[in-house]
């Protein structure tokens, strides 16, 4: 206990930098996945069919792909293609474009649940459909999908574990170069788990308070 | 830098591929039995009058629900030894996605659970069969079916969470597609190739559930 | 012969004291009837009596057996769940809401307590539940699911999986209500005819006809407690108990 002690102290800035890293990571891919996730539900729900199609194509290959897979074609195509992005940035990439489908998916189907009479009310009020948009169906949208998109969160946090496999300097890979030195594998594998655990924890807990808070009703 | 696509390479590893993406199904096969033991035992439990069970299920599923596979994958391959359970690649991988699994089909069957009405849980007591063929003859069947959906996502998504045993050098799909990454630099081949490979699988194996699902029609 | 008697039966969900001692003796092969407003305790009553809810006190006999509990030492105890199974069988219960077993065929409603509880044998058990199935009219739709089913259909299918295990007690709680108006007419038939055969029935029922017409005996219950009783022609045609009165005014018949 005592050299773990001692060990954890050696470490605490390493560790520290790995937590800051996975969640600048996953709040930067969030954002971004959101960004897509909005374009792309929008289009599967109202685009045309040249619009519709190949965005449904897109997000079904993009979720039949282990996100690991993702990840490391991101990294050493990109890099064997000549574009120069750092290991964080193609991981960057990879996880954003595996949250903006789920992302999609999910705005679509709130977007579809929302009743066809609320885009006949707006109409009759004289509103073009990018205010629709705007005013009526992406706030009810945007609530209800609430709890699921902070509980998106934690599983970004999740994935991003695995931009490790690439080198990136989150807690994972952090924890994994500290036991490189001091080969104490049981209590730090340990303690990253309940390091992620709490993480996520705190998020499920704001996701249940957010989704009490946010119901429509 | 002018690439040029060589569709050799790939032939060349067709076999490799193909014995990955076995071993990436059959993994998977085997974490879903396992975590389907987990799951209903601990579903179960939490029907239970007492409420410790359904305490200490409620740990273990937030626990594992909240805690990375990778870590997980890497605790049981690297640190359990240090306790001394010492456990291969292959039945290591199997075991942490089964435990992993295991959470998050006590609450598909949880949820399945409740999706059985009450009255024909009555029905059942009425006509004087005991708990044990209550459980077998009536919530079962009925819980099979309203899981059977959630079931399926669940299996898509543990064979691509086996790309993770790549990590610990279990030479499934991923690990294949990395192989021929670094060895030959035959990037775009190895990497198209997994990706295709995944996908299909995924969506023959979507695409099969939709039949069962027709064939087994919600009651 | 007294098949049934229930002895200051009390029974509380919480604070609410739900049954407040009600006692009750049926005959074998009598047609007994309970109406009462909702909330009166009735479907309580039976669900008790099948021993689907466990009760505070008093004692329910059925064919001489006090059913539910045990007196061990001046303490009593509810039956282990074995046992319960065993004493829920002599007595069938039809619901409301059918409560078929959406997974199985109308045969293999009524054929799986033959199976599992009475432990037949495959070919009798058939042969037993389609001669049921034939008697309330289905003998055609054996091998249609639940959702195939009408609902006035599917209550019939309830009554033969009942009927089938022999039961020394019929139990019907408001087997018409969640009925169609047109679908009520077949289950009632099918219920007269079993009346007609001397099959001993507590009812309770919406249908102040139908329990006038079939029931020999009718139970007015108020408030947990059983207001007046007697023959049914007397006592629609003229109550005694002021409650009684109103609620036959407002069921309007």
């Amino acid at each position: 206990m005592e050299q773990f002690l001692h060990e954890l102290w050696i470490a605490r800035w390493p560790l520290a930098q790995g937590l800051l890293l996975t969640v600048e990571i996953s709040v930067a891919s969030i954002t971004c996945g959101t960004i897509i996730g909005l374009f792309g539900g929008i289009g599967l729900t109202y685009g045309k069919w040249f619009l519709r199609w190949p965005i449904r194509v897109l997000v079904d290959c993009i979720r039949g792909i282990p996100v690991l897979v993702l990840i490391l074609a991101s990294f050493y195509l990109l890099t064997f293609a000549g574009i120069n992005l750092t290991a964080i940035e193609s991981g960057l990439l990879a996880l954003s474009i595996f949250c903006g489908a789920h992302m999609g998916e999910i705005i679509r189907g709130a977007l579809q649940s929302i009743p066809p009479g609320q885009i006949d009310a707006a109409r009759a009020i004289g509103l073009t459909f990018p205010r629709i948009l705007a005013y009526v169906l992406l706030p009810q949208a945007m609530r209800q999908i609430m709890p699921v998109w902070i509980n998106t969160g934690a599983e970004l946090v999740k994935a991003s574990t695995l931009l490790s496999v690439i080198g990136t300097g989150e807690l994972l890979f952090r924890t994994q170069e500290i036991i490189g030195r001091n080969f104490m594998t049981l209590e730090f594998y340990g303690l990253c788990g309940i390091l992620y655990f709490l993480v996520n924890s705190m998020i499920e807990r704001f996701g249940k308070f957010a989704g009490q808070r946010f119901a429509l009703q | 830098m002018a690439y040029s696509f060589r569709f050799g390479v790939i032939e060349a590893n067709l076999d490799n591929f193909l014995q990955g993406l076995l071993l990436g199904l059959a993994l998977a096969f085997a974490a879903i039995l396992i975590g389907t033991l987990i799951g209903l035992l601990c579903a179960f439990a939490t029907t239970a009058k007492s409420r410790a069970p359904s305490r200490l299920v409620g740990i273990y599923v937030s626990a594992i629900r909240n805690t990375p596979l990778l870590v997980i994958v890497l605790f049981v391959y690297f640190a359990l030894p240090q306790l001394g359970i010492r456990l291969g690649k292959l039945e290591s991988f199997i075991f942490s996605l089964a435990i992993y699994s295991g959470a998050y089909l006590t609450e598909v069957f949880r949820a399945g659970l409740a999706g059985v009405p009450k009255g024909v849980v009555d029905a059942g007591r009425a006509i004087g069969l005991n708990g044990l063929q209550r459980a077998l003859y009536v919530i079962m069947p009925i819980m099979w079916r309203n899981c059977l959906p959630a079931l399926g996502t669940t299996f898509i998504s543990l064979f691509k969470d086996t790309s993770l045993a790549a990590v610990i050098a279990v030479p499934e799909l991923t690990y294949q597609a990395r192989k021929l990454n670094t060895e030959t630099f035959r990037v775009a081949e190895a990497w198209a190739t997994a990706s295709l490979l995944y996908l299909s699988t995924c969506l023959l194996i979507a695409a099969g559930l939709r039949q069962l699902e027709r064939r087994f029609p919600k009651f | 012969m007294t098949l049934l008697s229930i002895r200051g039966l009390t029974k509380r969900f919480g604070a609410a004291e739900v049954l407040k001692g009600v006692d009750l003796e049926v005959n074998k092969g009598e047609v007994v009837s309970i109406i009462g407003a909702s909330g009166s305790g009735k479907t309580t009553l039976l669900r008790c009596v099948n021993l689907l809810e466990d009760f505070d006190g008093g004692e329910i006999v059925l064919d001489d057996v006090a059913i539910g509990y045990v007196k061990r030492n001046g303490t009593r105890r509810r039956l282990g769940e074995r046992e319960l199974a065993r004493q829920r069988a002599m007595t069938g219960m039809v619901f409301q809401s059918f409560n078929l077993f959406p997974h199985l065929t109308a045969l293999g409603n009524v054929m799986l307590g033959l199976l599992k509880v009475r432990h037949m044998a495959k070919a009798e058990a058939k042969t037993l539940a389609m001669n049921w199935l034939s008697r309330v009219g289905l003998s055609d739709r054996a091998m249609h699911l639940p959702s195939q089913l009408s609902g006035g259909q599917q209550q019939r299918v309830a009554i033969a999986r009942a009927l089938a295990m022999d039961p020394k007690l019929v139990l019907l709680d408001e087997i018409t209500s969640a009925l169609d108006p047109e679908l009520v007419g077949e289950v009632l038939d099918t219920i007269k005819s079993l009346a007609k055969e001397g099959t001993t029935m507590l009812i309770v029922t919406h249908e102040m006809r139908f329990a006038r017409d079939v029931a020999h005996r009718t139970i007015f219950m108020d408030g947990g407690l059983i207001a007046e009783q007697g023959p049914s022609a007397k006592l629609f045609r003229n109550p005694g108990n002021a409650r009684l009165k109103e609620f036959l005014k407002r069921a309007n018949i």
